[in-house]
């Protein structure tokens, strides 16, 4: 290997003795700054392993002189944040909608926290804003509630949700007229003839005889007037605003079949300070009772 | 001291001094093998996956969701505020393989479950852009119109069970009736239920005719994150 005798004629340095076609390799020491931090990091590895978990041995591993853990940090940097929020959260969870609008702190500071958390776990059906998307998920920035408008109404909304498995879940099915035979494909036609002159179309023939057939079938739940009973989740029918397309062909086909939305239940999954924030955030959306 | 120049020219000292320092690398890689068991959470409620569920996420993987999707909610607070409870070893402890994850161009999915209707998620798959416009996931609406292949889903379970899936006779006698029952609107779940507590069941993909690979990706997606209940954890999470 590399003696001291062995130095290349040029610079004077010393090889390590391999040759490759007449091409010697120089034998350079490492540049000390280099080598340095080697040892800085193995001495700062030791140091670790004292300091911090790090050796796994059979029945666990070793836990380290600080006793971190990943989960320990976790659970002081929640209990801070929850500690920084505490004043409000307590607020808000005990406050009604007139007491949230008196104080524009807290009003402020519902909105920020529910427009957070309504985008992420909300916008996805009922789009940003709550601008609502076609096909079944309801637009909640206009004053047509489904199930009722006040800022109780809608938490209780969010809680349980609508048409889900628990206890308390909203729950409202309409009848498949057309797919059980209670009418058939003309009277279907002509109950939904009738329900568009509740919105202010013009009546005909076929609308007086759905008009028979609306009132045996269909008040019981949409009201007298059609304009719907919040209670019982019984849609308006006489505002112009439809879950499932308002021409006189997808009103039938709703009659005939149905399409029935399901909203998933948020309590706990969300906190209740965090329910409330967005009930009031979507009470503020422009349709709150 | 044995120099470098004696080691390289004397093969029987390499070969040995090699075999010890693989060995010492080797022993830190494996012994904390031998020490999986305590790391992972005494918790209640974590089962093998249902098949029609098995099928999803067979599905799951075969369409590379893993590749955008990340299953593992990291200990840190902004990931539980939006997330919900950090991840634990247990309840993945029946995945093979898992499907944590490191890369999240679309949003983590280990706790959706639930999180959304199944209308949403058909409609999601079929178009992401109509309900999340700034979106840039694939559109997946060719699985409503594959019928679901699953005639061997017995050997799937069985093969599960070998590497330690405890899948017991019942579930594997039981399986293709499982897989079919959790997608029909009207079927008994009862024995379902009792062999894979809190699966969803009913039509996932808005066609309660067909079974397709939809319904079992549905099925799969919205019970994630949901078998153990966390309603009774300490503030700050579970720790061990």
């Amino acid at each position: 290997m590399a003696g001291d005798l062995d130095r290349d004629a040029l610079t004077g340095k010393p090889t390590t003795g391999h040759e490759w076609d007449g091409i010697r390799e120089l034998n350079n020491p490492l540049p000390k700054w280099w080598l340095y931090v080697l040892y800085a990091t193995i001495l700062w590895a030791a140091v670790y392993v004292v300091l911090f978990p790090a050796i796994p041995w059979f029945s666990g591993h070793s836990r380290g002189v600080l006793g971190w853990s990943m989960r320990g940090e976790f659970a002081e940097r929640w209990a801070e944040g929850r500690a920084k929020q505490s004043e409000f959260q307590a607020r808000i969870v005990a406050a009604s909608i007139e007491e949230i609008r008196a104080d524009p702190r807290l009003l402020n500071y519902a909105l920020a926290g529910g427009r957070a958390a309504f985008a992420d776990n909300c916008a996805p059906c009922h789009a940003p804003g709550g601008a609502g998307r076609k096909g079944g998920f309801p637009v909640l920035a206009d004053d047509d509630w489904l199930w009722g408008g006040t800022l109780e109404a809608i938490e209780q909304t969010i809680r349980h949700g609508v048409r889900g498995s628990g206890a308390e879940s909203r729950q409202s099915v309409m009848p498949a007229f057309g797919a059980d035979g209670t009418l058939t494909e003309a009277q279907i036609a002509d109950v939904a003839a009738h329900v568009l002159t509740l919105s202010g179309g013009a009546a005909d023939d076929s609308a007086n005889r759905g008009k028979a057939i609306f009132a045996e079938q269909c008040t019981a739940c949409h009201g007298a007037d059609g304009k719907g009973v919040a209670e019982l989740g019984g849609p308006n029918l006489a505002d112009r605003i439809w879950l499932y397309g308002g021409a006189k062909h997808e009103i039938a086909a709703q009659i005939a079949k149905p399409r029935i939305g399901v909203m998933p239940a948020w309590q706990g999954r969300l906190d209740p300070a965090a329910i409330k924030m967005l009930a009031v955030y979507v009470h503020a959306l422009g349709g709150g009772k | 001291m044995i120099s470098h120049a004696r080691i390289e020219k004397n093969v029987i000292l390499m070969l040995v001094l090699t075999l010890l320092t693989v060995s010492i690398g080797g022993l830190v890689e494996i012994v904390p093998l031998f020490t999986i068991e305590s790391t992972i959470e005494k918790v209640e409620g974590v089962r093998p996956y249902s098949p029609l569920e098995q099928m999803g996420r067979n599905i799951y993987i075969r369409e590379g969701c893993y590749t955008c999707h990340s299953q593992m909610i990291r200990p840190f607070r902004d990931e539980v505020e939006r997330y919900g409870h950090y991840s634990l070893a247990a309840e993945s402890m029946y995945d093979h393989p898992f499907q944590w994850g490191s890369k999240r161009t679309g949003p983590d999915l280990a706790r959706v479950g639930g999180k959304y209707s199944n209308e949403w998620q058909a409609v999601h798959l079929v178009d992401p852009r109509g309900v999340v416009p700034e979106s840039v996931m694939p559109p997946y609406g060719f699985l409503a119109r594959r019928a679901l292949r699953a005639a061997d889903i017995a050997e799937h379970l069985k093969t599960l069970r070998k590497v330690g899936v405890p899948y017991t006779d019942e579930m594997i006698a039981n399986a293709a009736a499982d897989l079919a029952a959790q997608a029909a609107p009207d079927a008994d779940v009862a024995g379902l239920l009792a062999r894979y507590p809190k699966a969803a069941t009913g039509d996932f993909d808005g066609d309660p005719e067909r079974l397709t690979e939809m319904d079992a990706l549905i099925a799969y997606l919205q019970m994630l994150g949901r078998l153990v209940d966390f309603s009774a954890a300490p503030a700050g999470g579970i720790r061990q």
